[in-house]
């Protein structure tokens, strides 16, 4: 069972109590009308996939109940660090030395 | 849902009386009124819990309580926050028939309650609890002494989670 640390609660905790909720920091676009197909698409359904750190978004759904922020491995499923939601995203190559994969163009 | 108190195997499992229970969601620039209207601290440490005027609020994250207090006391918590409302919004929903109340208790207690919550039972010390899962239920959790836990879980829940506890107290007991 993974270990799962809640930025919110300050406690490791077991990874029955959260739920996975996807690729994090994609921002829904500001002016939904202004989007072409094309850019919707992009935003709905294309995620980066990582093989490595993945920025991901983990919810305490039987704790606090809050959304918050995670990076983890994806090869080796582990957690380098976990943060609240709205922070930015946090330099993990500074932190571990692991260089994080963050697709081209984005922010 | 009623059951019969039952001493085996070094755990005591009991069902506690009911009691007045709400759910308060507060943000941080309201939660001092409402605090003050109820008689009570609240703090926003995950998984503190606070008592005053006779009732209690357990944190369960940082905008969220359980509030319980005496079965009687319902109405004069619902108009002590109704009082405030306007000067500090907030939501209050009673949730008194939600729940049944079981108390685990003696010796072997924390070897009980470790075959339901995965958490660091250590880490949850006298007075403190959290809301957490208990073989696949949510539960609400509160250590209320070292060899005393009380798990508040939903009525629809409670004969799965019943059947585990005297499931392995009977297993305690056979000295598995
Ligand atoms: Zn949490």
């Amino acid at each position: 069972m993974l270990l799962i640390h809640c930025p919110y609660c300050g406690e490791t905790l077991p990874e029955t109590e959260f739920a996975y909720a996807g690729e994090a920091h994609i921002a829904r676009p500001e002016n939904p009308s202004e989007q072409t197909d094309a850019e919707w698409v992009e935003y709905l359904f294309m995620r980066s996939n990582v093989k490595g750190v993945h920025f991901e978004r983990w919810r305490h759904i039987h704790g606090c109940g809050r959304f918050f922020n995670a990076a983890r491995h994806t090869v080796t499923d582990k957690f380098l660090t976990t943060y609240k939601a709205g922070e930015p995203r946090p330099d993990i190559e500074a932190l571990t030395g692991i260089k994080a994969g963050v697709k081209e163009g984005e922010k | 849902m009623t059951f019969d108190k039952k001493t085996a195997g070094g755990v005591t499992i009991e069902e506690l009386p009911a009691e007045a229970r709400f759910s308060l969601r507060v943000r941080d620039g309201e939660r001092a009124a409402v605090a003050g209207a109820l008689g009570l601290e609240l703090t926003d440490t995950v998984g503190v819990m606070t008592s005053g005027s006779g009732r209690k609020a357990l944190c369960l994250g940082p905008d969220e309580w359980v509030l319980s207090g005496a079965p009687g006391d319902a109405a004069a918590i619902t108009a002590a926050c109704a009082g405030v409302y306007d000067a500090a919004p907030h939501s209050l929903v009673e949730i008194s028939e939600r729940e049944i109340f079981i108390r685990a208790s003696g010796p072997a207690v924390e070897a009980l309650m470790a075959t339901g919550v995965a958490r660091d039972l250590s880490r949850i010390g006298p007075g403190q609890g959290a809301r957490t899962v208990f073989d696949g239920t949510p539960v609400v959790l509160v250590r209320e002494k070292t060899d005393s836990f009380r798990l508040n879980v939903w009525r629809s829940f409670a004969p799965h989670l019943l059947g585990h506890l005297f499931h392995v107290q009977k297993e305690l007991a056979s000295g598995l």
